[in-house]
């Protein structure tokens, strides 16, 4: 679905990303880590062509996506950016409705299936309830679960998600990443950058670390998942036990074990 | 409160941002908007329009009452209906008072949906063809050719076209100027910076508007029909310079009309817009040709007519939203109605059938009203941030 290789990308010709490869097959839920600076914005917003590469490629479908139209790429990925201005003057529903304009054709506006699909996002993300308000005026939480409607609206087959839950109270990030999951159950893939481990510990099945713009660890979440691994990454103590309830390796940090202790 | 104050006094992104969540924080506190209010909204302004074209061109030294104006339209369009109205009479209505009607209709229109765009564009509330430059390039490249005498020879031979066709070049030439100027900071054409846009066009301005002066001084006859070009007017302007201006006003509008979803996208910001699928350059690109055709050819029939392309998207925007679906057509029909009432006023405030130039007329609604409009705002800022 998505590969990424060689990429170098970064900002004003200061690469943040070195050499990359990363290939996510069709279906996956992956979860995207590593400590801050480690470049994961830089790589999904490459992923997402929102930035250009200066070295390498990233290839959509098996078409390189420097070939692709900018409207035919938002076609097959859409992405929840970490910090998105939400100008103001538009209401939630016509926020998540922009989702669909790669998909509306040269010369017509947005038609009934293009609300159709807005309806059935602001569903699945549970924003009906905020649809006529006003975008502008919502919480940092609800505009969070309203721009997760607007790349579901844009589209299910690639979702790509920067910190898309990082203002989110806890019912309300179960409900997300229930969302994320159904998708991935239905075919789709799904690459979430977090900094909650033990929620990607408990959903995704793949894991990828990054640290100092490169690819640190990749791999099924039990094998990479371990307390030495934890503590290489973020260079803190970090003890990992199963979760009481699914069995999943979920991490504790230890009180005192931050910068300038010795481990 | 006092940072936003002191936000909206200095140029830039800065204070285009906090003019522009302003007002949405007040639309908010009102009950949600329902799709009818568009539509009821648009409706009276369209019967507003078609009113407002008929009293119009009832005013005047020759004075009319509404039905025979009414009677004397009708007939104009072909119609038999009523009586047939005394002929010199609706000469007066029709091709007088009717093309100046017309005219003034055609160029409020265009300056609002053009400022509309300008602002959407460069996400900057401020923006418009004033600040851009566009309609200093319109009066420079119309103050050349009458101090060149170009103009006056090509009105000797009949050919009244050439004036209006240097403005229009004039703006686009401001255009490419100020797009140019925005480049030099680096970086590739689609990746131009709004900050950078905006500062370029006031640069531009003020140095037109500083060449303008300069040519003023250099030939004192020429003044008048100069100033004529600074303050804008409707006097002695008839129906083959609407003929000659709706084409491109035509050009432009649709542009702009047919982006109007990528209006809506580019307001996101770059980042966004790109995720969205929009090549947001060029999109830019194309928007600020269509709007910079829209307030050339405006500017080229009627000179520098400021406010309405401020004022008139800014009241929309309160009414209806930023959606410039909606906004971009309210804007043109309001824009209309503004611009043919002032310049009823221009023609008929002073006694003895002397006429005020239009652009003053426009500035001294404008102005007071657009302090209202900030009033209102901190106002509403206020509001919330007491009651959150």
């Amino acid at each position: 679905m998505i590969r990424a290789r060689g990429l170098s990308c970064g900002y004003a010709g200061r690469a943040v990303l070195r050499r990359v490869d990363l290939h996510l097959a069709p279906g996956e839920f992956v979860a995207l880590l590593g400590p801050n600076g480690a470049g994961k914005t830089t790589l999904l917003l490459a992923l997402a062509g929102a930035l250009p590469a200066l070295d390498g490629a990233v290839e959509l479908d098996g078409r390189d996506m420097a070939r692709l139209s900018a409207r035919e790429r938002a076609r097959l990925v859409s992405c929840v950016p970490q910090r998105a201005e939400v100008p103001a003057g538009f209401t939630v529903r016509e926020l998540v409705r922009m989702g669909r304009y790669a998909h509306t054709n040269f010369f017509g506006g947005y038609g009934p299936q293009d609300d159709d699909a807005a309806q059935a996002a602001l569903a699945d993300a549970h924003c009906l309830d905020l649809a006529e308000r006003q975008a502008a005026e919502l919480s940092g939480g609800e505009q969070q679960r309203v721009l997760l409607a607007r790349a579901l609206c844009q589209g299910r087959r690639a979702l790509l998600l920067d910190e898309a839950t990082s203002a989110l109270d806890l019912a309300r990030r179960v409900e997300a990443f229930d969302l994320l999951a159904r998708q991935h159950q239905r075919g789709g893939t799904v690459l979430a950058a977090a900094h909650d481990l033990n929620l990607a510990a408990l959903y995704c099945t793949r894991l990828v670390f990054l640290k100092a713009g490169r690819v640190a660890l990749d791999g099924p979440t039990t094998d990479i998942f371990t307390e030495a691994n934890l503590r290489d990454i973020y260079e803190t103590d970090i003890r990992v036990a199963p979760h009481p309830v699914t069995g999943a390796p979920q991490a504790h940090l230890v009180p005192g074990a931050g910068a300038g202790a010795s481990l | 409160m006092a940072e936003r104050g002191g936000d909206m006094d200095a140029p830039g992104s800065e204070a285009g941002r906090a003019v522009c969540t302003a007002p949405a924080q007040n639309a908010a506190q009102r009950p949600c908007k329902r799709p009818g209010r568009s539509l009821a909204l648009g409706s009276a302004l369209l019967a507003c329009l078609l009113a407002t074209v008929v009293l119009a061109c009832g005013v005047g030294s020759y004075p009319s009452t509404a039905g025979q104006t009414l009677l004397a339209l009708l007939q104009a369009l072909g119609l038999r209906a009523g009586d047939a109205v005394d002929p010199s009479l609706a000469v007066v209505i029709v091709d007088i008072r009717l093309a100046r009607v017309l005219l003034a209709g055609l160029t409020g229109a265009s300056l609002a949906v053009a400022g509309a765009a300008f602002q959407g564009v460069l996400r900057n509330p401020l923006a418009d063809s004033f600040t851009l430059g566009v309609s200093g390039g319109a009066a420079f490249g119309a103050s050349l050719a009458i101090l060149s005498g170009i103009a006056g020879e090509a009105a000797l031979a009949g050919e009244a076209r050439v004036l209006p066709a240097c403005a229009l070049a004039g703006a686009l030439t401001a255009l490419g100027l100020v797009l140019a100027l925005a480049r030099a900071g680096g970086g590739p054409l689609s990746g131009l910076r709004r900050e950078t846009v905006v500062l370029a066009g006031i640069v531009v301005s003020t140095f037109l508007a500083a060449l303008i002066s300069l040519l003023k001084s250099l030939d004192e006859e020429s003044v008048a029909s100069i100033v004529f070009w600074i303050m804008g007017s409707f006097q002695g302007r008839g129906f083959e310079h609407a003929a000659l201006a709706w084409p491109y006003m035509l050009l432009g509008a649709g542009l702009v009309f047919w982006r109007a979803r990528e209006l809506d996208v580019l307001a996101l910001g770059e980042t966004q817009a790109r995720l969205l699928g929009l090549d947001a350059g060029r999109s830019r690109l194309w928007l600020l040709f269509g709007a910079s055709l829209l307030s050339g050819a405006a500017v080229a029939i009627s000179g520098v007519i400021g406010f309405v392309g401020l004022v008139v998207p800014h009241l929309i925007r309160l009414l209806l939203g930023a959606g410039h679906a909606r906004l971009l057509p309210a804007s043109a029909l309001l824009g209309a109605l503004l611009l043919i009432w002032s310049d009823v006023a221009a023609r008929s405030v002073l006694p003895g059938g002397a006429e005020l130039p239009v652009g003053v007329v426009t500035a001294l609604i404008g102005g007071p009203f657009f302090c209202l409009l900030l009033a209102r705002k901190s106002l509403g800022g206020k509001g919330r941030e007491g009651g959150a």
